[in-house]
């Protein structure tokens, strides 16, 4: 909303006017149709929405965000997000087949995800939260990998500073806290200043907003100028709590309390992910950050395989979101663009049918750990007393192939 | 108070000795610290200018910089969390807590991150940051400002706790807790920040997760950690008046435990008196007992006791003398150890 007027102007009549030298922007209150309303509005954006590619596939101009693309790199974008989508929907399966104990789909949030994990450079970092499969997909991690956390072999078996992106951090809103101060040690070690430095980036989803920690993160942030972009996916949904319940002004709006700068992109945009993330990471890079971006989507299936979405939300909704897919519009662009044919998707098509073929081989015959590694690694050096727990139970466990006579 | 006998190093030529309060000492340990490593930081809550509120980092800030002596918002979340992510990128941060009661918004950060990210990634991440944390009651505060959190720190697998309680171990523990590559719990008796003993720089410092027979005896062993050391030495000085030896031992590592000396101490006296501030319902000394009599089981002539605050949250100050464990309490505990 381009003008948010039901912030600032008193509404004669209504029976919260405020008194006369009240100022308006503390004794307004918008109804919660107004609330509601302001925090979906998505339709052309207004001027606040920054759109590159509608969902029609028409490529639109923004006086501010424009970018260049190749269509070589256009369709680079395309294969990343039909390649994370293709993993995404074989992991739901594999979970729904009892070969992982619990999946967090991506589906909807693929342009959000590969717009910002594109304009990220090999030298940024980045923290994720635990949806982050297609930005852990830019940063080269191997899909195997996040499917060990979730069929419960490993916690994230990457190494977090070789690969610059952190593990996955399951508990709302922690990990923006670690990337400020992360963000702050770049600025420490001076390499924030020109287009040759270092940014951070951070993601969350709208309901962790409501968190603390993440206010902290932009307090903290915005008083050492950390070089760090706060990427929220709103996907409206905190599993089955809705965006009004977490806020009631849009949430990039909240960035001018900081002090910094925030925005709002159309997450289901690829062009105008990379675009705005570019933009942001330039600014943190030249020392001019902060920045909060609010990458406007939407989760199309479940929080996680354990919940059911159609207790709490409307089919309606959810056919409305299908008109913004993600891949469709790079898909239709590319084809009035005469940008990529019919061999070009099948190929991507295939890719992804391997990519996922492999990734399912790799799961059902992912080894389950030793005993003795849960005992490894808790702290630098091992104590006397875990060294003892642990030749404690692998001597029972012992016990127990000796009298069986078979293997363990 | 008698400091404890440090083992010295030979060659040492001339000692470098001063006489120095346990704040003194940790300001000077942290000054030590800082001058060794220039990736070592201090941070929290007005640290910088006046120097924390018990002006432990005194002076810090106006020789190191802003930069490396860092006055934080007021948020012990953001804290412990900038810190995580600095030592990520490969500083070692010194949090301060201002008070004990105040460490709780910090707690998540604490058992959810820091404690297990050197795990999570397999060995991969070090977080090597230290969080210092005055504790403990006879300051006569208002509330939140006189609690004894430790046990819930040694609870978490993956941090390393300890407590100092006089000004050599003050010094060097905090240097040694700097060095080390995993998280540390740093607590410092509040009520003991201004005892005093010679401090000899230039001595090699035991390591830092043990505990230290502090006074030979053999009627009853008596170990403390933090404040309840003293109160354990002057209750040993009053008993042998009357002729009783008490052994006392600080425990200075609380995890992981150091109990090797306990052991040994209760094989010979037969008898453990368990002495600290905490409410005792699942603390240190209800670990510390379990272990004892697995390990001394037979050599037990007395139950185990225990001397400490009760199970009530911290009372109100003027109630305060009744809470925490006293000399005459202890001698109390040792009286019926005695007479089982």
């Amino acid at each position: 909303m381009s003008s948010p007027e039901y912030w600032t102007q008193p509404r004669a009549g209504e029976p919260d006017a405020p008194h006369p030298g009240v100022p308006a922007a503390t004794a307004a209150r918008p109804t919660a149709e107004q609330v509601i309303a302001g925090l979906r509005e998505t339709d052309a954006g207004g001027a606040d929405l920054v759109q590159l590619l509608t969902p029609e596939g028409e490529r639109v101009h923004h006086p501010d965000f424009d970018i260049d693309i190749s269509p070589e790199e256009l369709r680079g974008l395309y294969r990343d997000m039909v390649l994370v989508r293709r993993a995404d929907r074989e992991a739901n399966a594999l979970q729904r087949q009892g070969q992982l104990g619990i999946w967090v789909p991506l589906l909807g949030q693929e342009a959000a995800q590969i717009g910002a994990g594109r304009a990220m450079r090999p030298t940024d970092m980045a923290f994720p939260s635990y949806r982050e499969h297609g930005v852990a997909w830019c940063r080269g991690i191997d899909p195997a990998q996040i499917l060990s956390i979730f069929r419960g072999t490993d916690h994230g078996g990457w190494n977090p500073l070789e690969k610059r992106f952190h593990l996955y951090t399951i508990v709302i809103g922690n990990q923006c806290l670690n990337a400020t101060g992360y963000a702050m040690g770049q600025k420490f070690d001076g390499v924030v200043g020109d287009s040759e430095g270092e940014a951070t980036m951070v993601f969350f989803g709208d309901g962790a907003t409501s968190q603390g920690d993440v206010h902290e993160a932009m307090v903290w942030s915005a008083v050492y100028d950390a070089p760090v972009v706060f990427f929220c996916q709103n996907n409206q949904w905190a599993i089955s709590e809705p965006l009004e319940r977490q806020t009631r002004v849009p949430l990039y709006q909240r960035a001018s309390g900081y002090g910094f700068k925030g925005i709002r992109v159309d997450g289901n945009d690829v062009l105008a992910s990379l675009a705005v993330s570019r933009w942001a990471l330039e600014e943190c890079r030249s020392g001019n950050g902060p920045v909060l971006i609010e990458a406007f989507t939407y989760r199309m299936d479940a929080h996680t395989t354990s919940d059911d979405p159609t207790r709490y939300r409307l089919a309606d909704e959810l056919e409305m979101w299908k008109l913004k897919d993600p891949i469709e519009r790079v898909k239709v662009y590319l084809v009035h663009q005469q940008w990529a044919d019919a061999e070009f998707f099948e190929a991507v098509q295939a890719e992804a049918d391997e990519l996922a073929a492999q990734l399912r081989e790799t799961c059902v015959n992912m080894p389950d750990p030793a005993p003795a590694q849960m005992f490894e690694h808790v702290y630098s050096e091992q104590t006397a007393q875990l060294d003892k727990q642990r030749a404690d139970y692998l001597s029972y466990l012992d016990g127990f192939a000796t009298t069986a006579g078979g293997e363990r | 108070m008698a400091a404890p006998t440090m083992d010295r190093d030979t060659e040492t030529t001339v000692p470098k000795t001063q006489k120095v309060t346990i704040g003194k000492a940790l300001n000077l340990g942290l000054r030590a610290a800082m001058e060794a490593d220039p990736k070592v930081l201090v941070m929290g809550e007005d640290v910088g200018k006046l120097g924390g509120v018990f002006r432990v980092t005194d002076g810090l800030q106006k020789d190191f910089g802003e930069q490396r002596v860092i006055d934080t918002p007021l948020a012990e979340s953001g804290i412990i969390g900038t810190a995580i992510g600095l030592a990520l990128r490969g500083y070692r941060p010194v949090c301060e807590i201002q008070f004990d009661g105040f460490i709780f918004p910090g707690f998540d950060q604490i058992v959810s991150q820091l404690a297990k990210l050197h795990y999570r990634s397999r060995g991969q991440l070090k977080i090597p940051v230290v969080v210092r944390v005055p504790f403990g009651g006879g300051i006569g505060a208002v509330e939140h400002h006189s609690e004894s959190p430790e046990s819930y720190f040694a609870h978490t697998a993956g941090l390393k706790v300890v407590a100092c309680s006089n000004p050599v171990d003050a010094y060097w523990m905090i240097q040694q807790a700097i060095r080390c590559d995993d998280p540390v719990l740093f607590f410092e008796p509040k009520q003991r920040y201004h005892e005093k003993a010679e401090l000899d720089t230039t001595v090699t410092p035991g390591p830092l997760f043990a505990s230290r027979v502090l006074r030979k005896g053999s009627s009853v062993t008596v170990a403390a950690y933090g404040p309840t050391v003293k109160t354990c030495l002057d209750a040993a000085a009053a008993a042998a008046e009357e002729g009783l030896e008490l052994e006392v031992i600080d425990l200075r590592a609380l995890s992981p435990l150091d109990l090797g000396p306990v052991f040994e101490s209760v094989r010979r006296t037969g008898r453990l008196v368990l002495v600290s501030e905490a409410p005792p319902e699942a603390s240190i000394t209800s670990e510390i007992t379990t272990r004892v009599q697995e390990e001394c089981f037979y050599s037990l002539e007395a139950p185990i006791l225990r001397v400490t605050g009760f199970d009530t949250p911290y009372p109100a100050s003027k109630l305060e003398d009744d809470f925490l464990p006293d000399l005459d309490r202890v001698l109390h505990a040792v009286e019926r150890s005695l007479g089982w």
